[in-house]
């Protein structure tokens, strides 16, 4: 029997020893399945193409329901990501699955940004999720997990290559997610076409290097089918929930002029393929794949970003409450360092400040200084002025007043001569 | 952008396949393999290592690997046993941990530190490996389940028992079970039994719960053994014919007592309980509460160290990493506050300052215009008198002339009648 991971980690600690009856604990699997069923199961898919390649369609053909939503016209001005979750009983087994579609995605000029949507709502799951399993009081066992599990990544069946849209989103969703691609309404492409196309979408996958899903092919139960399985990728689906009548069944099919397509017909499509793979053999796999290696990847560069190291400089082995209260202690320091970074900018700026209102000061007073000289200035030359016309003025008076005595004398004179001759005319 | 729709309840048109999910879980659990980890306590002599034996039809204890009684000890230690058993295509990975030298000193006290301090560090294990940067499958050596022994003296539980169940129910899962039952007869079993479990209650001991599920079946039998407890067992290494079948037997002058029997005693419900319907679940009960108790109380340790515990118990829920966010977003914000109030007031002292000079310039202007104001008027004054004086120099300048003109014109006239006086 082939040896278990557990058997391969018990290693040199222990021994095997026989049983000498039937001891009942290969009811181990039993019990766990009973709980995994009572507690119920989740599934997250995530469809990515282009709008009007029949992402909804596939979607209800593959779970044999009706879904919502009308379909989308092409002038969204961005990619929106549209996430719904049902809650679907098949028997006793209870699945809460959650179908996230991308709106709008290839349908701007502009396709730069196009994967940028997409990526962040994977991370914001992964976010969810990580930020929960840090809490201190956490409820994992009844968290809502809404990482996604599985990508569908439409491709147009042009019938040539990928689009180089495809490729560069590709590449970005390989490290966070299974992608499983798919060749959208194949019924658009000839057989000996479709040969061709697939083995020209996986040599360009494969060059680009970009890493999709492939079906485990290490349990032994399922290797086989799943190698097959492996070799048929991209699956070619079509989907239809219209039924048509074939011989005396109703089946799901597409009816043409020319003939009709049936949805479940492996001659005609890959879809039984599709749901094979994806729902009754790997679903569990696709989770697991999930949250062991896409989930511990983002949660190893979060924490790396973080600045969480699994040693010290002293290579001493990682001990949590070492570790975060260094990262607390780290992170006090930091805040302190802005606070005062900041508090020293202020008074720099007071400085300088006070300095400028000191110069504006300084030219008010000279200016001024420079004033009132012009204005003493002045004032002399006023005050000159003025002693110039009283010294002109008292020079004028005296003039005046030494005329006038003359004048007086001169009158007295002529006076007295006038005197005379006034006396002689009378005598 | 991002949109999420409310949850809908859909009904399958047609066979799906998901069913087929418990399936996958079956295979890959297989492929995995399971680990247990089982611990046993009790006094030497309770018959621990044969009941474990009896448990796993297995020579776990023999010669070679002898049992906790044989290995007299001075201080109460732990011991690991680890053997890998396989079964119908499943592999257990099982763990015995038992703890020779309990309760066998004469001063008991602390005796079960060591056992606390086992269950904590295969906690702190699991902590630390789950929170490494690069995590890897982890092994679960956590302790899943605790047989507590207690010696069959048919008065009720000793004060070690007591203590140590106290100690013990919030860490693991407790399963009291009384042993060598095989020396009680079914009246004095009964009464011993309700004994117990009445002091457990009034202890507010929390053993091993069974819980109540939907399914009848199932309901019935928890109901049985909820009203057996706690059990009584018996175990044997020994093989021996009764009726003409081999069964695992204590052979007596007066018969034998069968392990198997349920007449006799409880082994076969703790079996079926312990391992074939139970064990999945004490490992969930291990994983969902003990541990999430040890983990919460650890790192809420971690990160409020030095802070007011009472003010942050509301705040457990958040993760430490959140815990530093959050704090790094109100400091931002305080930042910001702060940076805002000292820029205002850096505003209002310019704003002050410059006014102060705006006014003291407005003050030295009015003042310079006034003093000009001032010169000007003394100038026009000085110009009026000018002026004034001008005029007055000139209107006694011309008086003068006239004046000079007169005496002039006098003194010409003079001659001229002195000149015709003569005639």
């Amino acid at each position: 029997m082939a040896s278990t991971e557990i058997a391969r980690q018990a290693g040199e600690g222990a021994r095997a020893v026989p049983l000498a009856g039937h001891v009942g604990f290969d009811s181990m699997p039993d019990q766990l399945v009973n709980k995994s069923v009572n507690h119920g199961f989740c599934f997250n898919i995530l469809c990515v193409g282009e709008t009007g390649l029949g992402k909804s369609t596939l979607m209800d053909t593959l779970f044999n329901t009706k879904f919502e939503g009308e379909p989308t016209q092409h002038n969204q001005p961005g990619v929106t990501l549209k996430s719904n979750t049902y809650e679907l009983q098949e028997s006793n087994v209870r699945l809460k699955l959650t179908v996230v579609n991308t709106v709008g995605f290839g349908d701007q000029i502009n396709k730069e940004q196009s994967y940028k949507s997409i990526v962040e709502f994977i991370d914001a799951q992964f976010e969810a999720y990580l930020q929960e399993e840090l809490k201190i009081k956490r409820t994992l066992h009844s968290y809502h997990d809404t990482r996604i599990h599985a990508c569908l990544y439409f491709i147009a069946p042009t019938g040539h290559s990928l689009k180089s849209l495809d490729l560069v989103t590709m590449k970005k969703l390989d490290s966070k997610v299974n992608i499983i691609p798919i060749i959208a309404k194949s019924d658009a492409i000839s057989k000996s076409e479709l040969a061709k196309f697939k083995i020209k979408i996986t040599s360009e996958l494969v060059s680009n290097g970009v890493q999709i899903y492939q079906f485990p092919t290490d349990d032994e139960s399922v290797a086989e089918i799943n190698s097959t399985m492996n070799s048929h990728l991209p699956f070619a689906v079509v989907g239809s929930t219209e039924e048509v009548k074939i011989g005396n069944k109703m089946v799901k099919a597409r009816q043409y002029p020319w003939g009709t397509v049936q949805v479940e017909n492996e001659n005609h499509c890959d879809f039984v393929k599709l749901r094979e793979m994806l729902i009754r053999v790997n679903m569990e796999d696709l989770r697991e794949q999930t949250h062991t290696r896409h989930y511990e990847l983002y949660r190893r560069c979060k924490l790396e970003e973080m600045g969480f190291k699994d040693t010290d400089p002293d290579c001493k082995p990682f001990s949590l409450q070492e570790t975060y209260e260094a990262k607390r202690n780290e992170f006090m320091g930091e805040l302190q360092k802005k606070e005062e970074e900041m508090r020293q900018m202020f008074v720099q700026r007071v400085k300088e400040k006070e300095a400028e209102l000191k110069e504006a000061e300084k030219e008010l007073h000279e200016k001024f200084d420079r004033l009132k000289k012009l204005h003493q200035d002045e004032k002399k030359k006023v005050e000159d002025k003025r002693k110039s016309l009283d010294d002109e003025l008292n020079t004028f008076k005296q003039k005046k007043t030494a005329a006038e005595l003359l004048l007086n004398q001169a009158q007295q004179a002529g006076g007295s001569t006038t005197l005379k001759r006034e006396k002689e005319r009378k005598n | 952008m991002f949109i999420y729709g409310p949850q809908q309840q859909k009904n399958l048109e047609g066979y799906v396949g998901f069913a087929n999910l418990p399936n996958q879980v079956y295979r890959k659990s297989v492929k995995r393999g399971f680990e247990f980890t089982l611990m046993v306590v009790g006094e030497s002599g309770l018959g621990k290592s044969t009941l474990i034996n009896s448990l796993f039809l297995t020579d776990l204890y023999s010669t070679e690997y002898p049992g906790p009684s044989h290995r007299i000890k001075k201080t109460v230690e732990v011991e690991q046993s680890k053997v890998l058993v396989k079964e119908g295509g499943v592999h257990l990975l099982l763990t015995i941990v038992d703890t020779p030298g309990f309760g066998d000193a004469v001063d008991n006290s602390n005796c079960w530190q060591p056992v606390i301090d086992h269950i904590d560090s295969k906690f702190e294990d699991y902590l630390n490996a789950e929170s490494r940067v690069n995590r890897r499958q982890m092994p679960d050596n956590r302790v899943h389940c605790c047989l507590y022994f207690i010696a069959p003296s048919g008065h009720g539980l000793k004060p070690l028992d007591i203590e140590f169940m106290k100690r013990l129910h919030e860490k693991v899962n407790i399963i009291p079970l009384i042993a060598k039952a095989d020396t009680m007869t079914p009246e004095e079993c009964q009464q011993f039994k309700k004994q117990i479990m009445k002091e457990i209650q009034e202890h507010k001991i929390k053993i091993y719960e069974f819980l109540e599920t939907d399914d009848e079946e199932e309901m019935k039998m928890i109901r049985k053994i909820k009203d057996r407890l706690p059990l009584a067992v018996v175990g044997s290494n020994t093989i021996i014919e009764v009726n003409g079948k081999p069964v695992r037997g204590r052979q007596y002058p007066w018969g034998v007592a069968e392990v198997e029997n349920g007449e006799h005693c409880d082994f076969t419900i703790l079996r079926n309980m312990l391992i074939r319907t139970h064990m999945q679940d004490l490992k969930d009960v291990t994983n969902n509460v003990h541990y999430e108790n040890y983990r919460s109380k650890k790192l809420a340790a971690v990160t409020y160290n030095g802070v007011d515990n009472n003010k942050n118990k509301g705040q457990l829920t958040k993760s430490p990493l959140a815990q530093m966010e959050e704090e790094r977003r109100d400091h931002v914000a305080k930042m910001k506050k702060m940076e805002q109030e000292m820029e205002q007031v850096f505003e209002m002292k310019v704003k002050e300052k410059l006014q102060k000079l705006r006014d003291s310039e407005a003050e030295l202007q009015r003042r310079h215009e006034q003093m000009k104001k001032n010169l000007e008027a003394q100038h026009k004054e000085l110009e009026e008198k000018r002026r004034h004086l001008e005029e007055e120099k000139g209107s006694w300048e011309a008086q003068q002339r006239i004046l000079e003109q007169q005496k002039l014109d006098a003194s010409r006239t003079l001659e001229k009648n002195k000149k015709k006086k003569i005639f």
